[in-house]
């Protein structure tokens, strides 16, 4: 209980850290860039639009910085991030809410593949090791962790979309289609979806396979391991049960994190692919000095990973007792 | 069964691997040739090592001397516009007329500043906190541990985005020192473990006893018995710092008029070079940027093998036992 307790209180803290960055960050830089920007929509904003944003940047304001800050606080915990200047009139809330499905099912559903297909290939390199499988990947995935995989996002874009002609590799959906639950309409989403999905497949299933692997193989010299081997178990039995069972914690901590993660993970290469997800959203916002927007998608960014990691410790302290002990 | 040949760590402490992680913080002994040597041999021993070497000594000759193979000014936009590859632009030309093979060559100089400065800062910052954190103990561990985690867990990517929004188009030094405020923590963690697992340490306690202040024991006694965990802890920071730098440069957030490959790759986006069939002006930045993170990858990994004898290759362990044998 202590332990659950302690967890959130350091989720609590590290949210409140995270509002504070979005508050000083702003008025930190020299010449407080929000003051430019405000310049620019002077004349197209409405009085109660401008007021939020006074609040939120601090210009204008001649309060003092603390009670700006008060006032800040207030404002991010009724969820009022005031309004996007590049999609106006539309408030930064609506604009988040619009651009969270696409990135929860594109990258979602991504990170999911990834962890299944890489943990599995895991388990097999290790338990064939010194096979030819064995001597490939993991030089082969140590490689691709280096490559920027925005990149590889463009390489496929250049094979299989402009090249090869197979696949579409901008948006969402052909905008010649009309949104609706209808079995055309889905099946473009889907189309649109596998070369950027694929793309992000690739770039992160190493991660998953070297981690199993590597400590799967530490495992696999154990005692009890050995002891089972002795015991003439069958290989299978002895590589689910006894080894990948063991050596599956790390993977599975990482995957919980990596739920977190799923939210503003892919930034890039949704702003390769032009698909209109969260990460796409964050970069037209810098692209257009739309602040707000900027400082509500980082936070929601934040706020996703810092839920994922405290139900991630909880569950790590609930699957292994030793963790608990520990602290 | 593949299996029974598996390794069992301890015995192999003595392979000439080993050696090197042994060696590196017990030079004051030895002569700095004799740690030379055994570094060289280390890095022969084993293939990843060689590779990753041999790929950053390459790029790091072409940043001191770009000159000697790409002359010029690699932004004068002087030639003709969007030409193909050929003897005179081995790359092609750009949409503005400029060399393609010269900026790549001389883009390699920004990049590598960045990674060796970014990587070296941060590492030192994070020895610097994560040491004083497990050896000051007490509030002050409680205050710079709350600091790296509080860090650690805030997503480091759009954290950049953001301050890098706000700074516009950051030049090399800027990038330096946000991606080195931000990229430590990570270190910092693992560090500071074990920095405390030898916080008992009788060496520890007979440099105490002998009255030595605690930044003489932090620099002279503690840190050089991690220097391993150091320098794989550099080579993991400075391939974030490539990757992280490049990213920021490539959607327009570095400075649009610096050469280097992530500048290379904004511009060609700009430039829809993909779909306007000027692929090299895509391609060759992001395959540098690959091949420079690669280099930095395959030390780290042939690190993390000389760490842990487990996860070596097999065959590398027999040709290792082969060589003991003949030695002995």
């Amino acid at each position: 209980m202590r332990f659950a307790l302690r967890r959130v209180g350091f989720f609590v803290l590290t949210l409140w850290a995270a509002v504070t960055l979005n508050f000083f960050l702003p008025r930190m830089m020299p010449g407080n860039p929000a003051l430019a920007m405000m310049a620019k929509f002077h004349g197209r904003l409405s009085g109660q639009a401008l007021k939020s944003l006074e609040v939120l940047f601090g210009v204008g304001t001649h309060q003092s910085l603390l009670s700006q800050y008060v006032h800040y606080l207030g404002q991010v915990a009724t969820g009022n991030f005031g309004t996007s200047l590049f999609f106006y009139p539309q408030a930064v809330s609506q604009v988040v809410l619009g651009a969270i499905p696409w990135t929860l099912g594109l990258v979602g559903v991504t990170t999911i593949l990834a962890f299944v297909l890489g943990t599995g290939l895991g388990i097999v390199t290790a338990w064939r090791r010194g096979s030819r499988l064995d001597g490939l990947l993991p030089p082969v995935f140590v490689i691709t962790s280096a490559i920027p995989y925005f990149w590889v996002g463009m390489m496929f874009i250049l094979i299989f979309g402009i090249r090869l002609k197979w696949l579409p590799y901008t948006f969402g959906y052909d905008p010649s289609a009309t949104p609706g639950l209808n079995g055309p309409f889905i099946a473009n989403v889907l189309e649109h979806a596998i070369l950027p999905a694929l793309a992000l497949l690739i770039t992160t299933i190493g991660t998953w396979i070297l981690t199993m692997r590597n400590t799967m193989v530490s495992v696999l010299a154990e005692d009890y391991v050995r002891m089972a081997r002795a015991k003439g178990l069958p290989g299978r039995r002895i590589m689910y049960d006894y080894a990948a069972r063991n050596a599956i914690l790390p993977n599975l901590t990482g995957f919980a994190m990596s739920l977190g993660f799923v939210v503003g993970g892919a930034i890039l290469i949704e702003y390769v692919f032009d698909y209109p997800g969260v990460g796409y959203m964050l970069l037209q916002a810098v692209e257009n000095e739309d602040y707000p927007l900027m400082q509500a998608l980082f936070l929601l960014i934040t706020v996703a990973v810092l839920v994922a990691i405290l139900l991630s410790d909880i569950a790590t302290a609930l699957l292994d007792p030793r963790t608990r002990s520990a602290r | 069964m593949a299996m029974m040949r598996a390794p069992v760590g301890p015995e192999d402490a003595g392979s000439p691997d080993a050696a090197l992680a042994a060696a590196l913080p017990a030079g004051g002994g030895r002569t700095r040739t004799a740690v030379l040597g055994r570094l060289v041999r280390a890095i022969r021993a084993n293939r990843k090592a060689t590779a990753g070497t041999i790929i950053l000594v390459v790029f790091v000759l072409l940043a001191i001397f770009p000159w000697a193979i790409a002359g010029g000014n690699p932004n004068a936009e002087v030639y003709g516009r969007s030409l193909g590859p050929s003897t005179a632009h081995l790359f092609g030309t750009t949409a503005y007329g400029q060399d393609l093979f010269a900026q790549a060559v001389w883009g390699t100089r920004q990049v590598l500043i960045i990674a060796f400065g970014a990587g070296l800062a941060s590492t030192a910052l994070a020895v610097l906190i994560g040491v004083a954190a497990a050896y000051l103990g007490g509030l002050w561990d409680g205050a710079l541990n709350l600091l790296t985690d509080l860090l650690l867990v805030i997503p480091l990517f759009p954290l950049l985005i953001v301050i890098a929004a706000y700074v516009h188009s950051s030049g090399t030094l800027v990038l330096i020192a946000v991606l080195t405020l931000t990229g430590w923590s990570y270190t910092a963690r693992q560090l500071r473990s074990q920095a405390l697992s030898l916080r008992h340490r009788d060496f520890l306690e007979a440099a105490r006893v002998r009255g030595e202040r605690s930044i003489y024991i932090i620099v002279v006694e503690i840190i050089p018995t991690m220097t391993s965990l150091i320098v794989a802890s550099f080579l993991t920071n400075a391939l974030y710092a490539v990757l992280f730098a490049s990213s920021l440069q490539f959607i327009g957030l570095g400075d649009p008029n610096s050469t280097s490959w992530g500048t290379m790759l904004y511009w060609a986006q700009n430039n829809e070079a993909l779909q306007t069939g000027q692929y090299l002006w895509a391609v060759v930045p992001g395959a540098l940027i690959a091949l420079l993170g690669a280099a930095f990858a395959l030390l780290n990994y042939a690190f993390d093998e000389i760490g842990n004898p487990a996860l070596r290759p097999m065959r590398r362990r027999r040709a290792v036992q082969r060589r003991r044998v003949r030695r002995g």
